[in-house]
């Protein structure tokens, strides 16, 4: 039963039919209790809700202007950029929102990964992430070809010919997907569709994905669940005001990209039109696919580094049951946490790879990258076995250590909504 | 902390741009005009790039993207810029009759390129079509310092290299074999407010003018950048405050 | 259920909290307002549609008796180089009887030349009038064949369903036969 009351007339009046009010105060007010020991690497779940409405906002204002054709796409973003009233500023938070938008969701991931969130009763909760984030890929992969510059065009050669890798089907599939025998307007114009609907679509897997959060409550940085009201908080006012602070600082870092390097994250050959009879010099992604570009690159075999590349995300639907150690947090983990930072810095590495030719010494590098990354989850799961974590705290309360030292078996039984 | 930091300064290392592959020389520095925070463009600069631009560089490369009303932002009055449209002609129609004609030139209009097609620009010029120069300086890694290196890099080629007919050596040119012969030598334009013509001065204004007709708006786009980063400042330490506050009877 | 927990200060504390609060508030509002104000303004129109905004039109090929039809904002302009007669016409009516009182000096700058919005006043259909041989109803102006309009050579309605006469646009002269519209 909610808590939630009220005096004022017209509230109650719509409450009685059509409990909203309750409804928001029991998701995001004074009526939902959450972990009171949530640090900032808890603020990008919220922040990556942020970065989706500001992409669908400015989105469907650039899509009045935008053309889908592939004599006119390019030069109507020109003139969104020149003479639509403030589309320039438009079109530069669109594109550079994108790039914030994977750089909060890749951190989100992470904390995800160091705080052991996906694990159980939150394994479903972190699948629907993962969905989340393959329609943000495709999304943003589709939409990075609306300007149809010559990486719009060659990027999106060079993606959909994987498919023809597909055995038996895969020249078909590429038919289908192209429209045609190559990338042309009809492949623009269906990515158009579909990179307007995608969004859409991930709102709804949001939906889902905070319905699935609000049945156990957040994760904490100690991986325990709350004993008792001592250990929550209600979310309004405590964590609506840090996550409000938390979209100042976010919009800080993006105003200053959007306003002073708003090419930053661009490539200059984008602001060629795009021409199918000159491939650029080197056709490098948005460095939101680098790390995927190298593993794809790294392997000799094009359906195997196909395989791979998608791989390498696939395998996260099925982490929560290749880590089974029963301790959460790497915090209580210190094997675990040092194999963290060094995949960390494998990811990055993969990044800088993939940004580069594949010949020489990133060759090299790229597979060794390409191999310790799938090795990690190996990894992993037997760090689930051998690791020895550290003493947990008995509660979130008191996390000074109480003699002995909890068991390590503290994966307890589901909370309660408290 | 320390490990984010490094993590944070690896990201940024790749993440901004292509490859950092040896192509092409290094860049001599310039400062422009509109670099940094506060940086706007120079009017009289402007006007200056856009006389080279006329009197030499239109004669191949078009400038499809810029209205001839846009030149109102360089300084130039709107009778100005219609006598300047009226010095060219576009067809248009069709009349009444069915009939494509010919009509003087109007602020709306954009500036034409001087070849019909694609094809018709390769045919004459030896294979390579003359880019439109209305994105050049940011359709190139370096921008309008490439730009500008470019136009002043054109030197004879060094003894061992062997430079094919219809190409020339340029120091910042990726491959070093550019197909543009170089376009400008000292007092190629007589600059009416008595600037002189050399070869360095013609290429920086003309450099700053094709980064202005690449992004017209960016003097707006800084001066906005300003007002929007004083208030978040503002707003974000004033959240801050609140944050602290609301959260000081847990602590 | 969770402690409610919420901050519990008096006197000149909670004030200071309350500003803050309101600062908050403040500046949240606005802050909101100015980042929407793009999204709405950029439906405005464009600098290339404003550009187009105005027309300039030579007269001088009209001659008397010709009526043209010119595009001016994607709308169809019928330009009248008005014979004696239908000035005339026009000047000889009691404004009074008028569905839409208007005297024809007030809408023309000069006498020979009619400039008007060619759209029907009833629900936008273009009368007819402007080609040799087009019917031009009962006062010699023009007639729209949708619902049985009649407008006088003045552009006034005076039979059938239009409530309005014929919209006049914003011109003006830059000599004597050069016109900019809009």
């Amino acid at each position: 039963m909610s808590e939630f009351k009220s005096n004022n007339a017209v509230i109650k009046w719509i409450e009685y039919r059509m409990p909203i009010f309750s409804f928001l105060d029991d998701a995001i007010g004074r009526g939902y209790p959450t972990p009171r020991n949530l640090n900032y690497w808890w603020n990008f779940g919220s922040l990556a809700g942020v970065a989706l409405v500001i992409m669908i906002a400015t989105g469907i204002v650039l899509a009045m202007q935008y053309t889908p054709h592939a004599t006119m796409a390019f030069d109507s973003i020109e003139r969104i950029m020149r003479d639509v009233n403030y589309g320039w500023l438009l079109r530069y938070v669109h594109s550079n929102g994108g790039s914030f938008f994977f750089l909060v969701v890749y951190i989100h991931i992470f904390r995800g990964l160091y705080y052991g969130s996906y694990k159980e009763p939150r394994e479903l909760l972190w699948i629907l992430g993962v969905v989340i984030l393959l329609l943000m890929m495709a999304t943003a992969f589709m939409g990075y070809v609306l300007p149809w510059g010559q990486m719009s065009f060659w990027a999106a050669t060079v993606i959909t010919n994987l498919f023809s890798a597909i055995p038996v089907f895969g020249d078909q599939i590429v038919t289908w997907l192209w429209g045609g025998f190559s990338v042309a307007n009809p492949t623009l114009n269906r990515f158009f569709s579909l990179h307007y609907l995608l969004p859409f679509v991930i709102v709804g897997v949001v939906v889902l994905h905070i319905w699935a959060l609000h049945r156990f409550g957040s994760n904490n940085p100690i991986g325990i669940d709350a004993k008792g009201p001592q250990d929550k908080i209600p979310f309004h006012p405590y964590y609506t005001i840090k996550d409000a602070f938390g979209f100042g600082v976010f919009f800080i870092a993006f105003a200053a990209v959007i306003f002073y390097a708003p090419n930053l994250f661009g490539e200059p050959d984008n602001y060629v039109e795009a021409n199918p009879l000159a491939t650029p010099a080197h056709i490098v992604p948005e460095w939101y696919f680098l790390p995927y570009y190298a593993i794809l690159r790294a392997i000799p075999n094009k359906l195997l580094g196909v395989v791979a590349m998608f791989g390498s995300i696939l395998i996260y639907f099925v982490l929560p049951w290749i880590d089974r150690s029963p301790v959460r947090s790497a915090r209580f983990r210190p094997i675990y946490k040092q194999f963290f930072w060094i995949f960390v810095a494998d990811c990055v590495l993969l990044g800088y790879v993939g940004a580069n030719p594949p010949e020489g010494q990133f060759l090299l590098i790229g597979r060794l990258a390409t191999a310790y990354y799938f090795l990690h989850f190996v990894i992993v799961f037997l760090l689930s076995y051998l690791e020895r974590p550290r003493p947990l705290p008995s509660s979130i309360s008191e996390p000074v250590l109480k003699g002995g030292g909890a068991a390590a078996g503290a994966a307890a039984k589901p909370m309660e909504k408290v | 902390m320390k490990k984010l930091l490094t993590v944070a300064a690896a990201v940024l290392a790749f993440g901004t741009g292509a490859a950092q592959a040896a192509e092409g020389t290094a860049l001599p520095e310039y400062h422009w005009s509109f670099n940094g925070i506060f940086g706007t463009f120079e009017r009289p600069e402007l006007q200056r790039g856009f006389q080279v631009y006329r009197e030499v560089c239109s004669a191949c490369h078009g400038l499809r993207l810029v209205a001839f009303r846009d030149l109102a932002a360089l300084g130039y009055s709107a009778d100005a810029i219609k006598a300047l449209a009226a010095d060219y002609t576009f067809k248009d129609g069709p009349n009444d009759q069915g009939e494509m004609y010919e009509r003087e030139g109007r602020p709306s209009d954009h500036f034409p390129s001087p070849f019909p097609n694609e094809k018709a620009a390769a045919f004459a010029n030896g294979g390579s079509a003359p880019p439109d120069l209305s994105l050049m300086a940011k359709a190139r890694k370096g921008g309008p310092d490439y730009v500008r290196a470019l136009l002043m890099g054109f030197e004879e080629a060094p003894a061992e290299s062997h430079i094919p007919e219809g190409l020339h050596y340029n120091i910042y040119f990726p491959g070093h074999q550019i197909a543009m012969p170089p376009p400008l030598s000292a007092d190629a334009v007589e600059y009416s407010d008595g600037t002189p013509a050399t070869v360095e001065q013609m290429a920086t204004d003309v450099a700053a003018f094709l980064m202005w007709a690449a992004e017209p708006t960016l003097e707006q786009r800084k001066e906005m950048g300003i007002k929007v980063l004083i208030f978040l400042l503002v707003f974000t330490g004033v959240l801050y405050a609140a944050k602290r506050k609301i959260w000081s009877d847990l602590h | 259920m969770a402690d409610s927990a919420s901050p519990g200060h008096s006197g000149d504390g909670e004030t200071r909290r309350d500003f803050l609060f309101l600062a908050a508030g403040a500046l949240g509002v606005v802050g909101t307002v100015a980042a929407v104000w793009p999204l709405i303004d950029s439906m405005n129109p464009a600098a290339d549609v404003r550009a187009l905004s105005s027309t300039e039109l030579d007269l001088s090929p009209v001659e008397v008796g010709q009526r043209i039809t010119v595009t001016w904002r994607g709308k169809p302009i019928y330009v009248d180089h008005r014979p004696q007669k239908e000035i005339d016409a026009a000047r000889s009516v009691n404004i009074d009887e008028l569905r839409d009182p208007q005297a024809d000096e007030d809408r023309v700058q000069k006498a020979e030349w009619l400039i008007v919005i060619g759209i029907c006043t009833h629900l936008g259909c273009l009368p007819k009038g402007q080609k040799v041989g087009d019917p031009r109803g009962e006062w010699g102006g023009w007639f729209c064949p949708c619902h049985g309009s009649h407008y006088d050579t003045s552009g006034r309605i005076r039979k059938g369903p239009a409530p309005l006469n014929l919209h006049v646009p914003p011109y003006e002269y830059l000599d004597d036969t050069l016109v900019r519209i809009g």
